[in-house]
């Protein structure tokens, strides 16, 4: 048994963490609050380093990696906030047209909501189920949202997707909190000598750590019970490490100004995508009496 | 990422459950907790069967007389063993995780020869005399005072928490040597025969009704120098060795337990109709997913051991932090699933969800390990 990261899979994580400082860091993500929109330009890099492509077969043109090597890249995906459809973009790699490349952005409904429904060109998934679709003002900038009337059935892969942006989302959160904690200084010393603000940075590590052998077991195994387990620990740890890294972060927290919002908002918006937590609960439970 | 155990390491799995299939029928019935002479010899008897069928001191180094297991064959060997429903540790437990390991690394030639193979036999019992009553989380405050008069240390103090000392053989004991030096460095560690004149034990009721530890009272013990295991003064050093020979191995049986215990409370919810409760439902499935997920960080952190050449990664503080947290979940969850019947001793898990409170105390409490995530994993500053 050998469950720890390959040297490729480390690797790969690296250059796509690289790509996405690179191309979708801080100031980069300033701009695309103020004005909002899908950057096609970057959605083609992602194509071209084989983000969407990567589970598809070599033979049919992708890079013939597994669900680990996936769950890897969403979660450096979640880390940077980067936006788009990019759990429905890569499902449709090799099915959609453009998909696989990043020429097409598409986008599925999932659970009750459809992401970036008027940027993109296609939407993946039963005929019609984005009829009808009403507008609602998204709480998360850097995310479009429409409602629908019937919810998609949940896909355990997606979920999955899902599972390992929350991971990248808790771990992010557990750093920035961290930074501000050893540079604030109040009442004569940084804040995170306070044994009040370092238990709140040691909970976030365990829930994050904890989520992340759960979402990696996932992968290996494919199994929709550990999917189930895995969502509904990575959920609980990007919700709660957004909303600790805020109070962490004080009044500059609640600035517009600051990032802290867009990792909580974000983490509530994937948490209402299909497989949220009352399904996994139950599904988790099913499983006990099976 | 792989999760599947290689060829070997299944081989290794296939003959242990054999030999277990084997022998645990042939057991004596398990003794009355109450009864520590019993339960002493149960527990040696098992460490001896161990012992004739080759799987003693599986994770010790071979020089020591162990079998040099991997830490993948020590995650399986405490899994089937718990599995098949085998006798825990018992009163093997000091001598087998942390006095013998210590004088495995740190031990002369001499002492080694004296101390281990009786404890690899199920010969001789080992109790920790560490924590005093003014040195808890705060360990290096110890004060036990030992002073030199000849070949021997003159010992005197006391010593609280100790499980198993009416029973044991030996103590493995932390005393201040130099009270002049700095806390860490003043302290010296000592093989304490148990039946050296002036020491006494008193055994300590828990809340849950059972004397599951005891006091050590020393008054003039005389310790011969011979029993001193590294330098004088360098015992803080001597005993930390041995957290290197942790390899998250250290709650594997007791996670298969907890998983075990959580689908006999949901079949025994189903017969009494807690089961319709869908708020019951859903925090039984959540305990399904924390202990999903602490057995793989499991796996995560032994594979980690065994790439890593044993020393311990990140892992230890948060999967105790998260276990401790969430094996009293189990027993909380528990008593929602038997509504009044929580209330009767006699009913399983009462008892159980009593000692559970221990979990996030003993070996360190939940804030003593957020404190080391905080200051060791993520760097925040010590406070002031």
């Amino acid at each position: 048994m050998r469950f720890q990261l390959t040297a490729d899979q480390r690797a790969l994580r690296d250059v796509l963490r690289g790509l996405l400082t690179r191309r979708f860091g801080g100031a980069a993500l300033r701009a695309a609050v103020d004005a909002p929109g899908l950057d096609r330009a970057l959605w083609r890099e992602l194509g071209d380093v084989g983000f969407f492509a990567l589970r598809l077969p070599e033979a049919d043109g992708g890079v013939g990696l597994g669900l680990p090597e996936a769950v890897l890249a969403f979660e450096e995906a979640g880390r940077a906030l980067l936006p788009g459809p990019l759990v429905a973009t890569h499902l449709a790699a090799g099915v959609v047209p453009g998909a696989a490349g990043g020429e097409a952005v598409v986008t599925a409904v999932d659970g009750r909501l459809v992401e970036w429904l008027a940027e993109a060109d296609v939407v993946h998934g039963e005929a019609g189920a984005a009829a009808g679709a009403v507008p609602l003002r998204s709480v998360d900038p850097l995310t479009p949202l429409h409602r629908v009337a019937a919810p998609a059935p949940a896909d355990p892969v997606a979920s999955l997707l899902t599972a390992a942006e929350q991971l990248g989302t808790a771990t992010r959160a557990c750093e920035l909190a961290v930074q501000h904690a050893r540079t604030r200084e109040q009442f004569g010393q940084p804040i995170g000598a306070f044994q009040a603000v370092k238990h709140l940075c040691a909970q976030m590590l365990v829930r994050a750590e904890v989520a992340r052998a759960a979402v990696y077991a996932a992968a290996v195994t494919a199994d929709p019970v550990d999917i189930a387990a895995a969502r509904l620990l990575a959920d609980e740890a990007a919700e709660r490490g957004a909303r600790d890294c805020l109070q962490v972060h004080g009044g500059m927290g609640f600035t517009w100004e600051s990032e802290v919002h867009l990792h909580l908002k974000r983490a509530w918006v994937r948490a209402q995508r299909g497989g949220g937590s009352t399904e996994s609960e139950e599904l988790l439970a099913a499983d006990l009496v099976a | 990422m792989d999760l599947a155990y290689t060829p070997e390491e299944e081989e290794f799995r296939a003959r242990l459950r054999e030999w277990l299939a084997k022998v645990l029928p042939t057991l004596p019935p398990k003794p009355s907790p109450d009864d520590w002479p019993a339960r002493r010899s149960y527990d040696l008897g098992w460490q001896r069967m161990l012992h004739d069928a080759g799987y003693a001191g599986l994770h010790w180094p071979v020089d020591a007389g162990g079998q040099g297991a991997t830490p993948t064959q020590h995650l399986i060997y405490l899994e089937e063993t718990e599995n098949a429903g085998a006798p825990y540790v018992g009163a093997g437990f000091v001598g087998l995780l942390h006095a013998g390991p210590t004088i495995a690394a740190e031990g002369s030639a001499e002492q080694r020869a004296r101390w281990l193979p009786p404890i690899l036999r199920g010969e001789e019992v080992w109790c920790q005399g560490f924590s005093e009553p003014d040195a808890g989380s705060d360990l290096a405050a110890l004060r036990t005072r030992a002073r030199r008069d000849g070949d021997a240390y003159v010992v005197s103090g006391s010593k609280i928490w100790t499980s198993h000392a009416e029973v044991a053989d030996w103590c493995e004991l932390l005393v201040r040597t130099d009270p002049s030096a700095q806390k860490h460095r003043g302290i010296t560690w000592l093989a304490l025969p148990m039946d050296a004149p002036g020491v006494t034990v008193r055994p300590l009721r828990t809340l849950a009704g059972s004397a599951e530890f005891a006091e050590v009272f020393l008054d003039d013990v005389r310790v011969p120098v011979a029993n001193r295991v590294g330098d004088e003064n360098d015992g803080w050093r001597v005993t930390m060795v041995t957290l290197s020979f942790e390899r998250g191995t250290a709650f594997v049986g007791e996670v298969v337990a907890c998983r075990r215990v959580l689908g006999e409370l949901a079949r025994t919810a189903r017969r009494n109709g807690r089961w319709d409760d869908p708020a019951l439902r859903r925090r039984l499935g959540r305990l399904n997913a924390e202990f999903r997920a602490l057995w793989r960080l499991t796996q995560w952190n032994v594979s980690e051991a065994e790439t890593g050449g044993g020393v311990p990664g990140v892992g230890g503080s948060v999967f105790k932090l998260s276990y401790s947290h969430a094996r009293q979940e189990l027993y909380d969850a528990a008593a929602d699933v038997l509504g009044p019947e929580s209330l009767d001793l006699d009913r399983p898990w009462v008892l159980d969800r009593l000692s559970s409170l221990s979990y996030t105390i003993a070996a360190g409490t939940s804030q003593i390990q957020r404190n080391i995530v905080a200051e060791r994993i993520l760097g925040l500053p010590k406070g002031r």
